[in-house]
């Protein structure tokens, strides 16, 4: 049924690795409601945002590594895991 | 200090568009990240690539060129538009049958489907046929779009001011029709000059509209596909290829699916980051009032 949507193993482990990330968020989010508060980004921001800002900050940093080296994946990755921890700790 | 929310039950009303959204976008959106890391045949015949294809994309001058000219495009029609509709809403009659009169005829470009709009402008701006081509020809201006870059930029251009710069003389419209007349009293007591009305008053209150203005004006000509399409062909050579013209022709017309799909996920993030800011600018907007 799914065939036509071509499948491949890294892509399924990163949507599910990004939908398990907005789960825990979501539960996390009823749990304990966040308050929006300033950290080092220039504006201040929710969970939410600081998940999106780390996510989408990490995902240009991987195309330009991409453009500009032929090297393996795993340092931005690693780099990403980081900076997203670092985002939405101190964001 | 933790608020505790007391009932989230709200949030299941959310449920019908969420899976609205993950039919029409999120799975399509699935589909194209699968098909990014593949070399696909057929059905049968596909096999995983890794990076590769975004690799190739994001190193291919064509790309580069075509990311440029949406770009400078976008900005140039922003450049023209906002301060034109800025000038028109100013000029309006504000009651009347003049002020109807000059809604409906504004309205009436953003009637007009964008292909025929490339069509209407294909000859208007013919040199043999067309009324603006044949005039310019007649004064002297050796203006020919099928050939010349620049007149093809020129009437490209134009042509998106034609038919857009209404949308934002309207909303300019709407915004200054909501200043109340007590501001424009108190200018007229302490004398301001008609600059500083505008500027101290109608400016400001503009702000609002013209933040959406510029939001829809970005994301409608960065995504341009019919218009010059029509009008051009993306030519002269390559010189009015946007990116999704380039991105047809990579996907319909070579069918490379894989580097077509690798770069339909570039240009979404780029509109998600564009987005992304317009939307935090307007939030803020909204808080600091």
């Amino acid at each position: 049924m799914i065939s036509w949507m071509a499948w491949t193993l890294p892509v399924a482990i990163f949507f599910s690795t990004i939908g398990i990330i907005l789960v825990c968020m979501t539960a996390y989010e009823l749990h304990s409601p966040c308050v929006e508060r300033k950290g080092f980004l220039p504006i201040s921001t929710t969970r939410g945002d600081r998940l999106f800002i780390g996510l989408l900050v990490s995902a240009y940093f991987h195309l330009m590594y991409v453009g500009l080296t032929d090297m393996s994946l795993w340092l931005p990755l690693g780099i990403s895991v980081i900076w997203l921890a670092i985002v939405l700790r101190w964001g | 200090m933790i608020i505790k929310t007391e009932n989230n039950k709200a949030w299941w009303l959310v449920l019908p568009v969420f899976l609205l959204v993950a039919f029409s976008a999120v799975i399509p959106l699935m589909t194209v990240v699968n098909y990014s890391v593949q070399d696909i045949f057929d059905q049968n015949n596909a096999y995983f690539v890794g990076v590769e294809w975004y690799r190739e994309v994001l190193r291919d001058p064509r790309l580069h060129d075509s990311l440029l000219r949406q770009f400078i495009y976008s900005f140039s029609v922003l450049a023209i538009e906002i301060p034109l509709g800025i000038g028109v809403a100013l000029m309006m009659p504000t009651q009347g049958r003049m002020g109807s009169l000059c809604l409906i005829l504004l309205a009436i470009p953003l009637l007009i489907p964008w292909n025929v709009v490339g069509t209407i402008w294909q000859i208007f701006g013919r040199a043999d046929i067309g009324l603006f081509g044949w005039a310019l020809n007649a004064m002297g201006i050796d203006y020919n779009y099928a050939s010349n870059t620049a007149d093809a930029w020129a009437t490209v251009l134009l042509m998106d001011v034609w038919h857009w710069t209404s949308l934002v003389a309207l909303l300019c419209y709407s915004g200054l029709r909501a200043i109340p007349e007590a501001f424009y009293q108190a200018a007229e007591i302490d004398r301001a000059s008609k600059w500083a009305v505008f500027r101290y008053i109608q400016l400001p209150r503009l702000k609002s509209v013209l933040v959406i203005g510029i939001l829809l004006r970005f994301m409608d000509s960065f995504m341009i596909y019919t218009e010059p399409f029509v009008l051009t062909g993306g030519g002269p050579g390559n010189s009015t290829t946007f990116l999704s013209q380039t991105l047809t022709k990579m996907a319909i017309g070579q069918f490379d699916l894989g580097p077509a799909a690798a770069f339909s996920l570039i240009y979404f993030l780029i509109v998600l980051l564009v987005s992304w800011l317009f939307f935090t600018t307007i939030t803020y907007m909204d808080k600091a009032k």
